[in-house]
């Protein structure tokens, strides 16, 4: 074991050799990892892997290596910890509650016990990837069901449950909600998941192969552009490949539109939860035409295709740019008269506002991150706290609310159709000249580590991917920002009316199927 | 008010004229794939051997695609040295039979109309209960984007609706994980027969990228007996709305 008890520190989508990474025992790795959070770090990732680290790493079948990716979006920095453990440990989300649902899945992946933890409970429902353990001792032989655990349950005269869920009555993904309710009153909010559990980090698990990216394309549909982003990043970087600027440029304004199409999407939605017509029929429409300005540039209105390791597969030839241009102006108009009244009209404002409300404090504490944590002011963002691609030259400024409520989520996302409306235009304008694509070889280092994060629409997306001796993925870990954020909505929703939940929900519209991997 | 009146002039009529005249659709749309067999170079399984979901069958040298497993993703179209696969701007993709999907150059059987006794009961609504079942929300947000004013789904008479009680049939999207197995059973058996099941989606049809994964069930018809397959990954609105109003018989 290494004496040198200082994490390892790296920039974004910068690659660490593993004998770099410092190996610390438990005691030291809890102290790490509070004293990083409690400087202003935030939880990037935490999470198992069944090898042992050293000079080139070795499989394991008792010990599972612990491994903490921790960003600091002042300095720019991600430091990276790692530590061994056995059956059990003290769990870190005792004193960490950003640390919850990362443990839980390290608890369900591989069976190891954070001793002590709050709040234990399956994420996901499904058998242990080392054969023969179970977290939580259920039985070996049994069928694992959907959302069979404990539920937080209240006491008392005239307390009841509300249980919604998995199948909604909208075209959602599925989820189960426990509601503890005394009238129309909302005690608690507890959310179950893992019914769209498909196995990606299973599955991506000795790759890259031909699948990989197109998991990545599908880990979350509406994500399509970031996860890519974010994958090619590690692969490029494992790889070293330089990535042309015309590419950086190309992916920066599919990022964009993802956003735009995503934000205006939700403005409609959160409209229509409140039962104002106009603005949800106009942002509908509009919203499509953001993913067909997205299909303009590849064809897939997600996305699909584009991003590829070493730069992206279609260029923006001929008057491309300037039939994009002409678009987003002309559903920007749209946008901006549509959002304008949300703003004008008392009845939405008095639905929007005190409603759902998170503090600034609660989404330190739970490490909420993105849209949803800038709308209660905490000023955080991928894009100018550890640029890549792209936004290393330019990036769209910081918009962050005061009110953490429904209407602070809505302005926060008008604002940024607005600050990303001005970024395309500018990088569009001022497109790169080049070629879109590098033909250096892709060849993953081996015995090699990479964090790679880029600013979804929801927010930060983390991708950590760990090389064996082959270059091939050990470990591949996937945090989308719903992972982080779905404890934040059920913590909105404390003391708010039942029929409050609909808007509070669209007002976060997290990822299902990112969260259940 | 006034300002909520002018809004609405503003923003203008939008939807479609959709079916009656010819959709625009991005020029860089992938749509039926074009085969050439003529290209295909003798001994070359290139496309086989890239395909992510094994969509690419090669018997002697003749080249089928399977667009129920294919994710219109161009891989086999880089690798081809000869030029023989290609991707047209055809969004009619959907098909009542599975086999129907395997394709091979020509033309393309598109979906027909449900047996005539069936129709009669459903009248002129069609009235269908989505299931996501390990869907990556791409597919649901296009089903979803019918109901905009784009495409103004209502005017055919079909509506999604809440409850399945009220449903003529269940719309599947995702690959049906394990953990969906049981709602998604559920939520059939709710709705009154005859059901209708349509898969919408690379992975409702055959499960995907996620093919073979042990958390998923390779699609919806290795659970229930499907009506109408509608690929893509994710079909584009059109390709969606063109299959249901097939299945109607309406185109």
């Amino acid at each position: 074991m290494m004496s040198d008890t200082k994490p390892a520190r790296m920039k974004n989508a910068g690659v660490l050799a593993l004998k770099d990474l410092t190996l610390l025992n438990i005691r030291e790795f809890e102290d790490s990892v509070t004293g990083s959070l409690s400087a202003g770090g935030r939880l990037c990732a935490l999470f198992g892997m069944p090898y042992r680290l050293g000079n080139s790493i070795m499989p394991s079948a008792d010990v599972i290596t612990l491994v903490a990716a921790i960003g600091h979006g002042r300095e720019g920095v991600i430091e990276v910890a790692a530590t061994e453990v056995k059956d059990s440990y003290p769990a870190l989300t005792r004193h960490l509650p950003q640390a919850n649902c990362f443990e839980r899945e390290i608890a369900e992946q591989w069976g190891v016990r954070p001793a002590g933890h709050p709040w234990f409970k399956p994420l996901r429902f499904h058998r242990c990837y080392r054969p023969g353990r179970d977290a939580w001792t259920r039985p070996l032989d049994g069928e694992i069901l959907p959302c069979v655990t404990d539920f937080f349950r209240v006491e008392g005269d005239e307390i009841h449950e509300v249980a919604v869920g998995p199948v909604h009555a909208g075209i959602i993904e599925p989820g189960h909600f426990r509601f503890q309710c005394h009238g129309e009153r909302v005690f608690h909010l507890e959310i179950a998941l893992g019914y769209q559990h498909r196995g990606v980090e299973r599955a991506v698990t000795k790759g890259p192969d031909k699948r990989t990216l197109h998991y990545m394309e599908t880990l979350a549909g509406d994500t399509t552009v970031g996860h890519a982003t974010a994958y090619c990043q590690v692969i490029e970087a494992l790889s070293g490949m330089d990535v042309p600027a015309r590419a950086e440029d190309i992916r920066a304004v599919a990022l964009e539109l993802e956003r735009c199409a995503n934000h205006t999407g939700d403005l409609g939605a959160l409209a229509a939860d409140v039962g104002f017509l106009p603005t949800s029929s106009y942002c509908g429409a509009l919203r499509g035409d953001f993913l067909n300005m997205t299909a303009l540039i590849c064809g897939n209105r997600f996305g699909r295709g584009l991003a590829r390791p070493g730069g992206v597969s279609f260029d923006m030839d001929g008057s491309r740019g300037d039939d994009l241009v002409e678009r987003l102006e002309r559903t920007f108009r749209g946008v901006k008269g549509a959002a304008e009244l949300l703003w004008e009209t008392p009845s939405v404002m008095a639905r929007f506002e005190d409603t759902g409300r998170l503090s600034k404090r609660m989404c330190r504490e739970l490490g909420v991150v993105g849209m949803a944590a800038r709308a209660s002011g905490v000023e955080m963002d991928v894009r100018s706290e550890f640029p890549f691609g792209a936004y290393r030259i330019s990036r769209p400024p910081v918009r962050t609310w005061f009110s953490g409520d429904v209407y602070a989520r809505a302005r926060v996302r008008w604002m940024e159709i607005e600050a990303s409306y001005e970024f395309i235009r500018q990088r569009i304008r001022g497109l790169s000249k080049g070629p879109v694509m590098t033909d250096a070889p892709l060849e993953p280092s081996p015995d090699s580590m990479v964090v790679s994060l880029v600013e979804g629409w929801r927010g930060e997306i983390c991708h950590v991917a760990i090389t064996d001796q082959d270059g091939r993925f050990a470990r591949y870990k996937v945090v989308d920002p719903s992972f982080h954020n779905w404890m934040g909505l059920q913590m909105a929703l404390r003391d708010q009316q039942i029929s409050d939940f609909p808007l509070c929900n669209k007002s976060f519209n997290l990822s299902y199927c990112g969260h259940d991997l | 008010m006034i300002r909520a009146i002018a809004e609405r002039v503003r923003q203008g009529k939008r939807t479609i004229s959709f079916p009656k005249g010819t959709p625009v659709v991005p020029d860089r749309l992938r749509g039926l794939p074009v085969i050439d067999q003529a290209r295909c170079t003798p001994g070359c399984s290139r496309c086989v051997d890239v395909c992510p979901t094994g969509a690419i069958g090669l018997v002697g040298q003749k080249v089928s695609v399977d667009i129920g497993k294919c994710l219109f993703c161009l891989d086999c179209v880089a690798a081809c040295p000869g030029g023989a696969i290609g991707f047209s701007q055809d969004f009619r993709l959907a098909s009542g039979s599975r086999e129907a999907l395997v394709y091979s150059g020509g033309e393309f059987r598109p979906a027909c109309a449900l047996e005539e006794r069936t129709r009669r009961i459903l009248g002129r609504s069609l009235k269908l209960r989505e299931i996501s079942a390990g869907g990556c929300n791409a597919c649901e947000a296009d089903v979803n984007v019918l109901g905009t004013t784009v495409f103004d789904l209502g005017r055919f008479g079909i509506q999604f609706v809440a409850s399945p009680r009220h449903a003529d049939g269940i719309l599947v999207t995702g690959p049906v994980t394990a953990n969906m197995r049981f709602a998604v059973m559920d939520t059939y058996h709710a709705a009154p027969p005859p059901r209708i099941v349509i898969a919408v989606g690379a992975c409702a049809i055959s499960g995907g990228p996620y093919i073979d994964h042990k958390e998923v069930s390779n699609g919806v018809d290795a659970l229930l007996p499907v009506d109408l397959y509608i690929p893509g990954c994710p079909p584009h609105p059109l390709t969606i709305l063109d299959g249901l109003l097939r299945l109607l018989g309406r185109l």
